[in-house]
């Protein structure tokens, strides 16, 4: 598959709320076909960074370009799996073919591909489950297969892991690996170490608010250049 | 005690013979509610959604001027809508005053503060639940309010019909421009007020069966649809 729309570039990225400074500036260049995953501490601003880059939030100062482009153009090639998992009060099936159906297609067509993707996350046997009742688990399976049915191009996944127990989990990251091997950028956040070095290819280290290391998984982790970097892989607590 | 227990006889024999007069009151009821509900609803719906998501001048003021019609006593509606249908009222040339559509009008400023209200509360609260979905599923605004209204199916139901439930048993505002006249405007809450007053209890009770049942199917409606939305949850 041939990029549309990666690499993405952020430059100078800042997010601000009154006086908060919460994230930022930031200057990374995320290339297609590699896995990124962005670790760091609670409150570190993880998922403010995925989500300026999905542009679900603005940049209060900064730059987000896609190819070059500007973000509009690169909505439709992106999708994203929420931390928290949003479902509509439909049936699961209903909430996958859902962007398929604000893209305009028809419907025994959107009902197609999502029964396929349904199947292959497999959870094909709540179909028909009103969403709302699924379990936190299995929203989040539901998630991935809703964010996965446009066949994007990047697709970011904010702690899809994070309710799962450790079956599911495998999955997950299986199912992971096998949207990455169809050509998808995966950017996703975890807090899970074992995790990182299971799927990482590149690593993001983010604490209060700063990028303070980016490099491939193997540097980050064997040779760090950040002091604190070093302690958090090592699971030490950074205060 | 005796005139009670004859009325409600009466009162059966009524109802089942279908007697003519307690038909066309029915029917009129029923007619000039529902459209009313309708009305109210095609105005209210987008209105709500437009007050939940867009901010433009004259926003807050709509919405207190909602919130005060929701307070007012129906039968100061009525008399408003009176003055303005009335000869020397702005909209006196209508000659609408004592028709159905001056009730139907009346009914539909009734309902109207009803729906749109819990329309705006409830889409507001939904757009800040599905917020980041619709945004990153990349829908379009009109996309994004069809989406909230659908998710909100089941409270505006509720809503709509418990402002049908207002309308059809409210009696001062239409007794004011409907004027309860015979085969024209007398509808199930007017002609109860008018034949207790006459001493015809019989009828009287009839008609107030007819009304008490269709408010338990209004409220069996409401209470099938919260059910059912709980089963979604
Ligand atoms: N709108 C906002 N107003 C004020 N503070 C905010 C706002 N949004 C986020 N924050 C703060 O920004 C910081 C980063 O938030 P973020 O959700 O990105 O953290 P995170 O790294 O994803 O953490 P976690 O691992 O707990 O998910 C947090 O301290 C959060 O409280
Ligand atoms: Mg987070």
């Amino acid at each position: 598959m041939k990029s549309k729309i990666l690499p993405l570039q952020l430059q100078d990225l800042q997010y601000r709320v009154g006086d908060l400074d919460l994230l930022g500036p930031i200057n990374l260049t995320l290339e297609a076909k590699s896995k990124t995953l962005v670790i760091g501490p609670n409150g570190a601003g993880k998922s403010l960074m995925l989500k300026l880059c999905h542009g679900l939030l603005k940049p209060t100062s900064g730059r987000i370009s896609w190819m070059g482009g500007d973000s509009l153009a690169a909505d439709r090639h992106q999708s994203f799996v929420f931390q928290h998992p949003i479902m509509l009060r439909r049936t699961a099936l209903e909430n996958v073919a859902y962007p398929l159906k604000i893209r305009g297609l028809p419907s025994d067509e959107r009902k197609a591909r999502a029964i396929e993707v349904l199947e292959l996350t497999g959870i094909a046997h709540l179909a028909d489950r009103p969403a709302l009742k699924l379990s936190g688990g299995e929203k989040q399976k539901l998630s991935l297969a809703r964010s996965w049915v446009t066949r994007p191009e990047v697709l970011f996944l904010d702690e899809p892991t994070a309710n799962l127990d450790p079956r599911s989990t495998y999955d997950m990251e299986k199912l992971i690996d096998q949207i990455h091997q169809t050509g998808t950028k995966i950017i996703m956040t975890t807090h899970d170490m074992a995790q990182v070095r299971r799927i990482a290819d590149e690593l993001c280290f983010i604490h209060q608010g700063k990028l303070i290391e980016h490099g491939p998984v193997e540097t980050v982790l064997e040779m760090p250049k950040n002091p604190m970097t070093a302690a958090f892989v090592k699971g030490e607590l950074l205060i | 005690m005796k005139q009670v227990s004859d009325g409600i006889g009466q009162a059966f024999s009524l109802i089942f013979s279908l007697d003519p007069g307690l038909l066309n009151i029915i029917l009129l009821s029923l007619w000039v509610s529902g459209v009313a509900i309708i009305v109210a609803s095609a105005i209210a719906l987008p209105l709500g959604t437009v007050l939940a998501r867009s901010r433009f001048p004259g926003r807050s003021s709509i919405i207190i001027l909602l919130n005060a019609l929701m307070g007012f006593p129906p039968v100061v509606v009525g008399l408003i809508v009176y003055l303005i249908f009335s000869r020397n009222g702005p909209l006196g040339v209508l000659d609408l005053l004592f028709t159905p559509t001056a009730m139907i009008i009346a009914q539909i400023l009734l309902a109207l503060p009803i729906v749109a209200s819990v329309t705006r509360q409830t889409i507001a609260m939904l757009w800040e639940t599905n917020r980041e979905l619709l945004i990153s599923v990349g829908a379009n605004r009109l996309q994004q309010n069809a989406t909230l209204l659908w998710e909100a199916r089941f409270a505006l139901s509720t809503a709509i019909l418990v402002g049908f439930g207002r309308i059809i048993g409210e009696v001062g505002a239409v007794m004011i421009v409907g004027g309860n006249i015979d085969n024209l405007t007398r509808v199930l809450t007017t002609a109860i007020a008018l034949e207790t007053r006459k001493g015809n209890i019989g009828l009287a009770i009839g008609l107030g069966i007819i009304l008490i049942i269709i408010a338990i199917l209004i409220n069996a409606t409401v209470y099938f649809l919260t059910n059912l939305e709980e089963a979604k949850e």
